[in-house]
């Protein structure tokens, strides 16, 4: 059994910051987990914190039972793939995968077994005398790849692998991880910033932010019922549109809450003049359009509410809300339409976006 | 590489190069090729008459024990300083490479020696030594060794390495830092992960990325003990005793005191420059050729 | 090290202290020597803590010279050194960037010969022609002067490099600019590339200083009087006898006067030394 347990675990470094402020989760073996979350939230740390890489200030992590809080990486049984690949630049792909399993006595002979068998799998077959600096960057990776899965370690962990590549081999990649730690069932924890890959690979996916767990669950669960705003604006893009319960237009459409922000995601919207019970119908103004092929992003600004400049960057200025319409054919600029949301479809969220209310 | 915009000035770059290029020329180009063109030559005793006599001032050279013997020193200097210093600042800059918390202090505390004049280090090393006022002197002597490094070419050897050892550390030490510190850390952290313990990372994956490193600073040792060690042995020894210290270089100077043998002399600065531009050569070539990542 | 181990962290610490130890332990027994009279220093069982000559002594290798022969007082030899580590770092910036600039800024015919003659000084040290270039000062006239100690010793190369390659990472845009802007090549070095050298000057400026005051071999050959001498060279010649009846403390103040201003210079100049030595010597 080879699963990966973390209990109330936390990190502080020396000078008092507190970089973890206490996690609990379990992966189950063979399960994919994947730590998501914007740059700062703790996620690389946690990571290494299971790795070996980083002290255990608090609480426990066990790792197919057995506490590893004490224990060096070294025998931990795990292997690592890193964002810049972290290849050994004076050895050959050949000698990149087998050292591993050099220092723990393995025999000649079932080392190059192992090496060629994940060498076959990764198609690095040609390429094993090669030094990393010959290699290109998705080759590389595989290496990297290989390294880790010649150990058959009780756990993989990456460390936002894919950051490195262009668009185009990220999403072949992607695909190629899924498939292999399926076909392998290695108890796998994967971290990354792109809440695309988040959602493509995970079994169970752990939301991060500022060191603590935002929601934890199944990646479509989590896109269908996002426990906070965070979570809800973070998942899915575009994002959600958040609003605060304040105008009259939207306070006469929805019965009296404690909620205080209402979210509607930008494809569940339809543009109509028809009437949706108990749902919610916005007036906006067109004043962007962006045409992507499949779909089309329409930016409205909604009438009779204040326009201005959003808090944070990256988001929505207020009183600006995103509308998908499938297709190619959209709204005119300056045009006023009315956007319609079904009831099943609207979020409402306490006040301070921590708590997910219920209509 | 070459900057694409420039100017078009035809006299300036001659008068802004015309500085450098005579002292280069008055100063080394014009006494450097004397050199070469005495070392072809033979005065008489009154240094009137010069005559022509091709290598044979080179196979005199050759001929006498005295030059065997100089060189034999120089490689047994350079071997000794250059294993010792090495080793010596690589374990000290591994140990201040563990990201100890006060590595600064302790590399400020290191390297000021490089700032010491050979010959002084050389007056303090002999001052320790000395055989008998040197505080070190007395413990030796406890020890049943007959210390005198006046009189025994032995132990004037291994004063002036001593000498020349604790002057280089600094400069090996900044160096297999800077070397060690460029080590991306991932790789060493990979290599925990795939079980190697500290020890056996070191030789399997730090020092073999740290050989262009150890690469540049054997050459740049031995070129030291070949040259920057005339202050201390000059300091320390005085070539002596009986030419247990004389290396190449303190030779050519110790010949020419005597004076005389002007081409003889110019026969050895000769031999001594071809020996610097080959290892001047093989650092430019290897060197710049090895790993990067 | 990735892995905790307080014992490790332990043992790097005291290696680490060892190694100050025995680095900074003859410096500091020549302090220790320069602080008692001559009786105790030369009687062999000097102790290991600083006595209380030490103003006398200093007073007396500063001003007065040694008795045993007639020697400079220290302070001479301190400006010799001073003048002469200053000239070479000075002379060698100056040059070396004006050829630098030349190399790098201009098209002429002739310009990469001229970058190799400079080039190749640097594959011999001074040491390798030592009479030759003796001869030719003594041809002009310069032995015994602060010329002739300088200016042989700033013919090599290693300036001009170091600024040619900082001239290289200078970007394009920076001439072009200029030009533009009306300026001619003077006017592009005083006010561009003249304040963005300022850091590579001073860290060439810390190299050649102590460079230049460390000298040995080409003061000893040039100077022949003792008021021309830099103190390197005056703490020889007060052990010229190489036994007991030399002043020691003496010599071992001067030793610590002579340490001095280099040492000084390489910590509190640190960052500027460091850079200035790593990159010189690629």
């Amino acid at each position: 059994m080879a699963n990966v347990t973390l209990r109330n675990v936390r990190k502080t470094y020396p000078g008092g910051f507190e970089a973890i402020k206490g996690i609990d989760f379990e992966v189950g073996d063979g399960q994919f987990c994947v730590l998501v979350g914007p740059s700062g939230c703790g996620k690389s740390t946690l990571l290494r914190m299971v790795a070996g890489l980083e002290t255990i200030t608090g609480g426990q992590i066990d790792i197919g039972g057995r506490v590893v809080n004490e224990v060096e990486p070294a025998d931990r049984d795990i292997a690592m793939v890193f964002q810049n690949y972290a290849l050994y630049p004076h050895m050959s792909v050949y000698n990149n995968m087998a050292y591993g399993l050099r220092n723990r006595g393995m025999a000649e002979a079932e080392i190059k077994t192992r090496v060629s068998e994940a060498a076959r799998i990764l198609e690095l077959s040609t390429m094993l005398e090669r030094k990393p600096r010959q290699l290109s960057g998705g080759q590389r990776q595989r290496v990297a790849m290989g390294r880790a899965i010649v150990r058959q370690p009780k756990a993989f962990l990456f460390d936002e692998p894919l950051s490195n590549l262009d668009a185009k081999l990220r999403i072949a990649m992607r695909v190629e991880i899924r498939k292999l730690q399926r076909r392998l069932s290695t108890t796998s924890i994967y971290v990354t910033h792109d809440q695309l890959e988040a959602m493509t690979l995970a079994d169970i996916l752990v939301v991060m932010n500022a060191g603590v767990v935002e929601q934890i669950g199944n990646p479509l669960d989590i896109y269908q019922k996002p426990a906070t705003t965070f979570v809800a604006s973070f998942i899915g893009a575009p994002p959600m549109n958040l609003m605060p319960l304040q105008s009259d237009e939207l306070k006469s459409q929805l019965p009296a809450s404690e909620a205080g922000i209402l979210g509607i995601r930008p494809e569940d919207f339809v543009i109509t003049n028809e009437n949706v019970a108990g749902g919610v119908a916005l007036g906006l103004t067109v004043e962007a359009i962006e045409k992507v092929g499949a779909e089309t992003f329409v930016y409205g600004s909604r009438q009779n509410v204040a326009q201005g400049v959003a808090a944070n960057p990256g988001d929505l200025p207020p009183g600006e809300v995103i509308v998908r319409v499938p297709g190619a054919v959209g709204p005119a600029i300056g045009e006023r339409i009315r956007a319609v949301a079904a009831r099943d479809k609207l979020h409402l969220f306490s006040a301070d976006g921590r708590k997910r209310v219920e209509i | 590489m070459e900057k694409s915009t420039v100017f078009n000035n035809r006299l300036l770059p001659y008068l802004l190069l015309l500085p450098q290029l005579i002292i280069t020329v008055v100063f080394f180009y014009w006494p450097a090729s004397q050199a070469v063109w005495q070392s072809f030559l033979r005065e008489d005793a009154f240094g009137l008459v010069s005559e022509f006599v091709g290598l044979e001032n080179y196979t005199t050279l050759f001929a006498q024990p005295e030059y065997y013997k100089a060189m034999i020193v120089t490689v047994v200097f350079s071997t000794l300083v250059a294993g010792l210093s090495l080793s010596i600042a690589l374990l000290f800059a591994t140990q201040a490479d563990k990201n100890l918390k006060a590595a600064g202090p302790y590399k400020t505390l290191l390297i000021w020696p490089y700032a010491v004049a050979p010959a002084v280090a050389g007056v303090l090393w002999f001052f320790m030594f000395q055989p008998s006022l040197g505080m070190l002197s007395r413990p030796l002597r406890g020890m049943g060794i007959d210390w005198n490094p006046l009189l025994n070419g032995n132990h004037a050897m291994a004063l002036v390495v001593m000498a020349a050892v604790w002057k280089q550390i600094s400069y090996n030490f900044l160096f297999f830092l800077a070397g060690l510190q460029s080590i991306p850390r991932s790789v060493i952290e990979a290599g925990a992960i795939d079980g190697a313990r500290p020890m056996r990372r070191f030789w399997t994956i730090i020092f073999p990325l740290l050989s262009p490193t150890t690469f540049f600073l054997l050459v740049v040792n031995i070129v030291y003990v070949f040259f920057d060690t005339f202050g201390i042995i000059d300091a320390v020894t005085g070539g002596g005793p009986a030419g247990a210290t004389t290396t190449l270089v303190y030779k050519v100077y110790a010949d020419g005191r005597l004076g005389g043998d002007l081409g003889g002399s110019a026969a050895q600065s000769v031999v001594l420059m071809i020996i610097v531009i080959a290892l001047t050569a093989i650092q430019f070539r290897y060197v710049e050729r090895k790993v990067q990542y | 090290m990735v892995e905790h181990r307080p014992l490790s962290d332990f043992i790097a610490y005291a290696i680490l202290t060892l190694g100050i130890l025995i680095v900074a332990f003859p410096v500091w027994l020549a302090f220790v020597a320069s602080t008692h009279d001559a009786a105790t220093v030369v009687g062999g069982h000097m102790p290991a803590t600083p006595g209380s000559q030490a103003l006398e002594n200093y007073y007396r290798a500063v001003f007065v010279g040694g008795s045993r022969t007639s020697r400079e007082p220290v302070a001479n030899m301190l400006i010799n050194s001073f003048v002469s580590a200053i000239g070479i770092a000075l002379g060698k910036i100056f040059i070396s960037i004006l050829s630098a600039y030349a190399v790098v800024y201009f098209r002429f015919p002739f310009r990469k010969t001229a970058f190799w003659i400079i080039f190749i000084t640097l594959m011999l040290p001074v040491e390798v022609r030592i009479y030759p270039t003796y001869k030719v000062v003594a041809d002009l006239k310069m032995l015994d002067t602060y010329a002739g100690l300088v200016l042989p010793l700033i013919a090599s190369a290693t300036g001009t490099l170091l600024f040619r390659q900082f001239f290289m990472t200078v970007p394009d845009e920076l001439l072009e600019a200029s030009r533009i802007d009306g300026a001619g090549p003077f006017r592009f070095f005083k006010d561009t590339l003249l304040p963005l050298s300022v850091t590579t000057m001073a860290a060439l400026f810390v190299i050649q200083f102590i460079y230049g005051w460390n000298q040995y071999l080409w003061p000893l050959l040039i100077t022949t009087k003792d008021s021309m001498q830099t103190i390197v060279i005056g703490i020889k010649k007060m052990l010229v006898s190489q036994d007991e009846l030399a002043e020691w403390q003496l010599a071992m103040a001067t030793a610590v006067l002579a340490m001095l201003p280099p040492v000084a210079v390489v910590i509190f100049m640190q960052r500027l030394f460091v850079r200035g030595l790593v990159q010189t010597e690629k």
